[in-house]
């Protein structure tokens, strides 16, 4: 059990810049040095994983910890895997509030705020291969920006629709297949 | 003030449970929900979080959903130590459905995961990310975060300047983001 948290601890320690930096750590961890898993298995529950909502590396370690230990598992690994950012972010949240008004530290985050814009601007395009848009799709990315962007819709409705949505659009081509076969 | 630990705990639970596509893409429905919506912050804080959650060891959505918690509530007039329950509560929140799914998952849904129907939903869901990720970019891209031509000339163009900088640093050539976000304020401490 102690393994199993302190594993999913310098699992959430190391790993800077998220989700997808983890999977060589954890594939090393859980695969080569614990052999929790096999290869494939791991590979599997990564798969599953990102499809599914939620954080990444807490998604697997969630996975991990109920594949070995149950829930009392699952339990384990979650705390490991915050208890890191918890610890870190709350003693700069509390630094960060009396050095704020510092002029150079104003500066710094002056410089760094279009940083930020452009590396979240950065992997979409990536992202777009990885969800294989093409031409007859891409007004989906699109409409969800604009609705987002320019009319203040909520994503989380825009995930709603576009699961609900993609479910009936699948229906009413099953019905197309089969009336065109019989 | 328990009905504002409530309505924490409600945002971050639907940002936990329809969080699709990792951190990133997540950003997006923290900034909709705890910007847009309730105001609890305004965009620049937000971007601030943002950079310091990229910085920092661990996943960026738990980063940033710990930060969120706390700033939250001191910007609404508490003491720092209601900021660490909120931030308490906002990491519990947002964690609790990936608990419960990924345990009913994988006790029964593994076998599914190919299954014609999951793909269906998926099929709009996955590009539907791809528009959320976007639509978090360009909701960033604020008077706040670059000033503007005519408010202060020099910050915009400077602004500009490094966001061409940061993305084909790491487009192109893959730099890492630590180092640009310390380049970034390098150049924000010489030149703004």
């Amino acid at each position: 059990m102690w393994t199993l948290f302190n594993t999913f601890l310098r699992i959430g320690l190391f790993t800077i810049g998220g989700g997808y930096a983890m999977i060589p750590l954890i594939e090393q961890k859980v695969v080569d040095e614990h052999r929790w898993m096999t290869r494939d298995d791991l590979l599997d529950l990564i798969a599953v994983a990102q499809s599914c909502p939620g954080i990444f590396a807490v998604n697997i370690g969630i996975f991990v910890g109920y594949k070995l230990r149950g829930i009392r598992g699952a339990l384990i690994t979650t705390l490991g895997t915050v208890l890191p950012s918890f610890v870190i972010i709350l003693s700069i949240a509390l630094l960060f509030q009396q050095f704020r008004d510092n002029i150079y530290v104003e500066r710094a985050f002056k410089g760094i705020r279009p940083a930020v814009v452009a590396l979240i601007a950065a992997p979409v395009f990536r992202m777009a291969r990885m969800a294989k848009i093409n031409r007859y799709n891409v007004w989906i990315p699109v409409v969800a920006a604009l609705l987002i962007w320019l009319m203040g819709v909520s994503p989380i409705y825009v995930i709603l629709v576009a699961g609900i949505g993609g479910y009936i659009y699948g229906e009413i081509e099953n019905e197309n297949k089969l009336n065109k076969t019989s | 003030m328990l009905a504002y630990f409530i309505l924490l705990f409600w945002t971050f639970l639907q940002i936990g449970l329809f969080g699709f596509g990792g951190g990133y893409a997540m950003l997006s429905m923290i900034q909709g929900e705890v910007v847009t919506h309730h105001h609890w912050m305004t965009m620049g804080q937000f971007t601030d979080i943002v950079a310091i959650s990229q910085m920092t060891p661990g996943p960026i959505g738990i980063n940033c959903a710990t930060y969120v918690g706390y700033t939250s509530l001191v910007n609404a007039g508490y003491a720092p130590i209601w900021g660490v329950l909120g931030s308490l509560v906002a990491t519990f929140a947002v964690v609790l459905p990936s608990l419960i799914l990924m345990i009913i998952i994988s006790r029964f849904l593994m076998a599914y995961r190919h299954h014609p129907r999951v793909e269906q939903v998926f099929s709009f869901l996955r590009p539907a990310v791809v528009g959320l990720l976007a639509a978090a970019a360009l909701c960033l891209m604020t008077a706040e975060n670059f000033s503007t031509p005519r408010e202060s000339p020099w910050q915009f163009w400077v602004s500009v300047l490094l966001f061409l900088f940061a993305f084909i640093s790491n487009r192109v050539y893959k730099l890492n983001p630590i180092r640009i976000i310390l380049l970034c304020a390098l150049a924000g401490i010489v030149l703004m």
